[in-house]
């Protein structure tokens, strides 16, 4: 069938059945076929400049003696290699576009009759409109690779490769003429020019950068401080309550606060998130002095063993909002960085650096949880301008 | 007739202005060749026209704004949460739009397909060596797309301004933070001054929708021209030289295929975005600084920068009043430089270290390289082990096994891993080459069991097929320049002396440990044997014993 004129094809040859003598003669075609000159086997050669020397190649002496008419005047055969196949399978690729077809229609139904704006009939829309969608392509793909697979006659052709390098003419060609154009724009006679144009373009090329400055604003001190400062209270995040220190009943968990008049701006919240962990007595090892002290906590800044942290982990500023009682340890979820809360939030475990830092804290007037000042070290990740934290 | 008739009419109205007949009859017959890895590629373009298809359906309600509102929709139980316009806008294109929420997962998952299939697709062009002369061009064009789509998606899932996207991009920002000396410019300049601010979404968005798909387009359209123009690479087989391409054309056979294979990639992406739910942001809820879940996973591709964030350990240097944050910006930038850098340094490397300046167009086999392949799967392993550690809370809930020693366990296997892989790698190639010269030079066991006079038994071999044998040996290639690979001569070329050219012998050593081909079975041989008027081999290597497999 095709193999007379689509070529050779190595799946044609079966090796199981073949003698030895035969093995070597497909062998040796195997081996030759480097040198397209020579090659007058039955290899089509695309892309040769005539196609009737194609077609003389094509039908040339050499042929392959299937017992075909040499003189075959197409690249490509017009009949599938198994027409009585080829006919069941046309039945079969109707078949899959017909369900294409209607997998499209039910789609086009589907949207109208499946309403939304709840979360079950989004869902039910979504299975309808997503699996009659995927069922027409389905449908169609099925259909097309049966189209190809069986109906298309099977062919396999040989295209030649030419070296990517030009030949040398025209490598010397191209640079007579680059060297002619340079010539003639007198771009190199005349230093004066190429340096004028190029120190005319070196402006031009920076002002877009510097039309970005106002992208934003330089940093400034602005990432060494946070909104807390002297008498601010602190609130219980979500019911926006101000605390006192006898709301705790007993030792337990942790609370996010936020400062007052600040609890729906995230750009405030960002840095200024704080947690506060009420501890039974003895449990905090405590530091005297008014700073921070590597492994203790400040007492001074605490009210009735009620320790305040910032809540913006130090690593990369994920909210540090895992608690657990039992180990007193302080884990941010994203990267697991562990701080022990029970001496200044120091680091036990994972990429972060430095400690949380803590948020100095009394009560005011009205018995109420207020920050003594800000913090007194910039909150959150670490930064170039940063300092030593204490 | 009616075919001809309409040639003449549209083609021939076009030809008169275009001139097209001539280019466009080479186009038709173009020669694709067949390899089901070769579909890989076509993967990763087809889930880019997917990309801008549902991404378009999808810009055409998304609001891309973080000023406040509160929602009064129709997801009840976010009724009356404050919440950015963004999220808002995904709420409605979710619930409000029919098949809102159908686009928008196929864009999820073919976005995440997308980067798989590019993944995929230049590991296959690594470990084959398809890269080589004269396509280092494309495969740099490539490193550079894997790059881009790893930031288009990191942009994109962090456009709902949902609370796990939102971490996301706090990651994001602490990671820029901590780069030395920039750093803190970098995040005032990109989010426009404090995080979170309120201009971070418009900006990504555009770099979402216009910038990075732009670069996509000029990049890709040069990726497909160049593979158009340097026809492409197959795999050893009888009858395919670094001179040729055999397969099939593109008209009528392969539009067709690919075609199908369109369908196939979007009926894929549409099954899982209809039965495999993607990215619920509904359930996340709006961002919020203080917010976070446990147990939040970014997408997969961003998995292995997550863990790489993980392991580190925390140091930092504090030095004349300045922060190097090494805990951050080493996990964030150094395994990714590492990858990408190796990459594309590896093709110019190689040619360096063989002295193979040659055009290849046949592809090798993974285990005829055995160092590349080491190397390739070495990285590999390091990008496995930074991916898993990315994943070690969800590890250690799932094997009940404590979350600190996963890490630290990752700590060690990063670097003992990838050693240990290049090394179980490149014996097993060695080792399939010798199972491939067993072949060449005894043949095929059969089963067959003979009697000698002798009262020897042995078991009957038959010769390998055609087929087989020029997968195994691959094509024949001219012999590389003397002096180019002179590792184990006497006297040293001009090129192998000193410091630099004792390590590139050395090199050139290491890259070219193969099985010794023991002067049979290099699959030359069958040349000897030219008839039907081929051309003669162009190295013959005398002796044709292998192949004919008697004892």
């Amino acid at each position: 069938m095709s193999d007379s004129t689509a070529g050779h094809r190595p799946g044609d040859h079966e090796p199981s059945g073949h003698e030895p003598d035969d093995l070597m003669a497909g062998l040796s075609h195997s081996g030759g076929q480097d040198d397209d000159a020579h090659d007058a086997g039955p290899h089509r050669v695309i892309g040769t400049p005539s196609p009737a020397t194609s077609r003389s190649l094509l039908g040339g002496p050499e042929g392959n003696g299937a017992g075909q008419p040499p003189a075959v005047q197409r690249e490509l055969p017009s009949e599938p290699d198994d027409p009585v196949g080829a006919k069941r399978a046309e039945r079969i690729v109707a078949a899959c576009f017909l369900i294409a077809m209607f997998a499209g229609l039910a789609f086009i139904a589907a949207y109208f009759i499946f309403g939304v704006h709840t979360v079950t009939a989004t869902q039910h829309s979504n299975l309808a409109l997503g699996s009659t969608m995927a069922l027409a392509f389905i449908g169609l793909g099925v259909g097309a690779v049966i189209w190809v697979r069986r109906l298309m006659p099977n062919v396999e052709l040989t295209e030649q490769r030419h070296p990517l390098r030009s030949e040398a003419a025209d490598r010397a060609a191209f640079k007579q003429t680059f060297e002619e154009g340079a010539d003639a724009s007198q771009f190199i006679k005349r230093p004066i020019l190429r340096r004028t144009l190029i120190a005319a373009t070196v402006p031009v090329a920076v002002a877009p950068i510097i039309l970005l400055r106002d992208l934003g604003p330089l940093p400034g001190t602005k990432l060494d401080h946070t909104v807390w400062r002297k008498g601010l209270r602190l609130l219980n995040y979500g019911a926006n309550t101000p605390i006192r220190p006898a709301d705790f009943s007993s030792p337990g968990g942790m609370i996010t606060v936020v400062p007052d008049g600040y609890q729906d701006n995230f750009d405030a919240l960002a840095k200024a998130a704080v947690i506060i962990i009420k501890f039974a007595p003895g449990q905090v090892v405590y530091t005297t002095n008014n700073h921070p002290v590597p492994g203790k906590t400040v007492q001074n800044w605490t009210v009735d063993n009620i320790v305040a942290y910032s809540k913006i982990c130090t690593h990369v500023g994920c909210p540090a909002a895992l608690y657990e009682q039992t180990t007193h340890h302080i884990l941010c979820p994203c990267h697991q960085s562990t701080f022990d809360a029970t001496r200044g939030a120091q680091v036990i475990f994972g990429p972060a650096t430095r400690p949380l830092p803590q948020l100095p804290m009394t009560v005011d007037a009205q018995g109420y949880l207020v920050a003594r000042s800000d913090f007194t070290e910039p909150v959150g990740p670490s930064f170039w301008e940063r300092g030593p934290s204490i | 007739m009616s075919m001809n008739k309409a040639l003449e009419g549209t083609g021939g109205w076009l030809d008169d202005r275009l001139h097209g007949a001539r280019g466009v009859r080479v186009f038709f017959r173009k020669i694709f060749p067949d390899h089901w890895t070769f579909l890989l590629g076509e993967i990763a373009l087809y889930c880019f026209i997917i990309l801008l298809l549902t991404g378009t359906f999808l810009a055409l309600w998304f609001k891309p704004s973080m000023t406040e509102m509160v929602y009064h929709g129709s997801y009840i139980k976010l009724d009356g949460v404050r919440m950015s316009e963004a999220y808002a806008s995904t709420l409605h294109i979710t619930f409000d739009v029919r098949g809102g929420l159908l686009m928008r997962q196929i864009h999820h998952w073919a976005a995440d397909l997308f980067v798989a299939a590019i993944m995929a697709h230049m590991l296959r062009i690594f470990f084959t060596g398809a890269y080589r002369k004269p396509r280092e061009i494309n495969w740099l064009i490539g490193i550079v797309l894997l790059t881009l789509s790893l930031l288009e998606g990191l942009f994109g899932y962090s456009l709902p301004d949902d609370l796990l996207s939102g971490a996301g991009l706090r990651i994001t920002q602490g990671v820029l933070q901590s780069i030395p000396i920039v750093g803190t410019y970098l995040s005032f300049f990109l989010f426009g001054g404090q995080y979170p601010g309120h201009l971070i979404i418009p900006r990504m968005y555009i770099l979402h929708v216009l910038l990075i798909p732009g670069l996509f387009m000029a990049l890709i359209g040069a990726h497909l021209f160049i593979m158009f123009h340097q026809k492409h690479t197959q795999m050893p087989g009888v009858g395919r030289t670094d001179k040729n391409v055999v397969g099939t054309p593109m008209y009528p056979y392969f539009m067709a295929k690919t075609g199908a294979f369109f369908f196939f990639t979007f009926a894929a992406v549409t099954l899982a975005a209809t039965f495999a739910q993607i990215n619920p942001i509904w359930i996340y809820g709006p961002y919020n600084p203080l917010a976070i879940s446990a147990g939040s996973q970014p997408d997969f591709y961003m998995g292995f920068l997550e863990g790489s964030l993980r392991m580190m350990p925390s140091w930092q240097w504090v030095v004349f009043g300045h922060t190097f944050a090494f805990n951050v910006f080493i996990p964030a930038l150094v395994p990714l430089g590492i990858v990408m850098t190796g990459a594309a340094l590896w093709p110019f490397l190689e040619q360096w270290i063989t002295g193979d300046k040659r055009e290849h167009h046949v592809n090798q086999r993974p285990r005829n390289a055995p160092t590349r392949t080491g190397l390739g799967l070495a990285m590999v392993s390091f990008y496995g082990v930074l991916w898993l550690e990315g994943a070690n809370d969800v590890l250690a809930d799932h094997f009940d096994v404590p979350l600190y020693t996963i890490t630290e366990i990752a700590r060690v296997a990063v670097f003992a891993v990838p050693i240990l892989t290049y090394i179980i790698a490149k014996r097993i190639c060695l080792g399939l080459q010798r199972k491939d010269q067993h072949l060449l030079q005894h043949g095929v066991e059969t089963g067959i069991i003979r009697q000698l006079p002798s009262g020897e038994f042995i078991e009957e071999t038959r010769p390998v097929s055609e087929e087989l044998r020029a997968k195994l040996v691959g094509p024949e290639r001219p012999a590389l320049p003397v002096g180019a690979s002179g590792a184990d001569a006497d006297v040293p070329p001009p090129g192998m002396r000193g410091g630099v050219g004792r390590a590139k012998a050395w090199l050139n050593k290491v890259v070219n440990e193969n099985v010794p081909e023991d002067g049979h079975g290099n699959g030359y041989g069958a040349n000897g044997h030219g008839d039907e008027g081929q051309a003669p081999a162009a190295i013959g290597s005398g002796d044709t014993e292998d192949g004919s497999g008697h004892h």
